[in-house]
């Protein structure tokens, strides 16, 4: 039961990026060709709100419901940053997708989503396997 | 109000409400908004294989892949069972792009089944959209400790400059494939 907040954030979420079809290969492609404000729009006004949000929560030194303080750790660079982020990118705009997006895919009931997510699996799992070799 | 819900929905009305939920995890559960991950914990408990960086407690990350499960629930509820249009409705100037670069005909659906239909495995299409795409993603997004979700959103709402390096990196490679590479395909 514990979870069960979770499942309900997930649904929400999963609702949201359905609707604003954010999860479908066009959007994408219409934002790697600056022909549409949609998406820029999405992304934008996510982080303009979570960005107040966090501040709020920052500020007023918040506790989650169990009574934990609020804590976001600082990511740390290396070149795995932008080099992996590179190899995201042309994934982004071959499948149209990110995680989220192939996950609701799933559920819409797009057989394609299912390869999709396998592929995108053995692409973690290789990563993780050559992980010593890559530079960083 | 029902005709509403059912329409698809602008991006002042989608992207406030995704913005909403890194505060909703963090309030309810301490969480940082983060999709990606959820591969990782998925490898590590069906084939961790003794490779160190899948050996890991990931039952303390089930929270992540149930919040995924929601997103997949989320995305039948809303494809499914509130209704969508048959044509994504993108812009005049995209389906004139798409139609004389990528030779598209059928612009119904989600995307376009020219290109990934589950058929296309047996020619070279689907193995780059389908099988090599999904792995880029995959490999891309833990190589980078990130998405979409977990650097663009999480990562800016927090002000990290780390992040805004990895979105950069997430344009250039989509940048780099929509305008170099898919040319020299089609």
């Amino acid at each position: 039961m514990k979870y069960f907040k979770y499942l309900v954030l997930g649904t929400l979420f999963g609702i949201i990026l359905t609707k604003s079809e954010v999860i479908s290969w066009f959007r994408i492609q219409e934002m790697f060709r600056f022909q549409s404000f949609h998406m820029y729009g999405v992304i934008g006004s996510a982080i303009l709100v979570g960005m107040i949000s966090i501040q709020l929560i920052k500020r007023n030194r918040l506790k989650s419901i169990d009574g934990e303080e609020i804590k976001l750790a600082d990511k740390q660079f290396n070149h795995g940053i932008w080099i992996g982020g590179f190899i995201f990118g042309l994934g982004w705009a071959l499948t149209g997708a990110c995680p989220g997006p192939l996950f609701a895919q799933l559920g819409s009931g797009i057989g394609s989503a299912a390869v999709l997510i396998l592929a995108a699996l053995a692409g973690t799992w290789t990563y993780s396997a050559l992980r010593e070799k890559l530079p960083y | 109000m029902l005709e509403l819900l059912q329409q698809p929905w602008p991006w002042y009305v989608a992207g406030p409400l995704i913005g909403l939920t890194v505060p909703a995890l963090l309030l309810v559960g301490n969480k940082a908004l983060g999709i990606s991950s959820s591969l990782r914990h998925v490898c590590a408990a069906c084939v961790p294989a003794g490779i160190p960086f899948l050996t890991y407690n990931w039952r303390a990350e089930i929270w992540n892949l149930v919040f995924v499960l929601g997103i997949a629930l989320g995305g039948f509820i809303g494809y499914r069972l509130m209704g969508h249009p048959d044509v994504i409705g993108i812009s005049a100037a995209t389906v004139r792009d798409l139609k004389a670069e990528m030779h598209l005909t059928d612009f119904t659906g989600l995307l376009p089944r020219e290109l990934f239909a589950l058929d296309n495995l047996a020619n070279w299409k689907g193995w780059v959209f389908l099988v090599l795409g999904g792995f880029l993603v995959g490999f891309g997004t833990r190589y980078a400790g990130g998405c979409t979700s977990g650097h663009a959103i999480s990562g800016l709402s927090n002000l990290q400059w780390v992040s805004l390096v990895a979105v950069i990196g997430f344009f250039a490679g989509g940048l780099l494939m929509t305008w170099v590479v898919y040319p020299m395909m089609f």
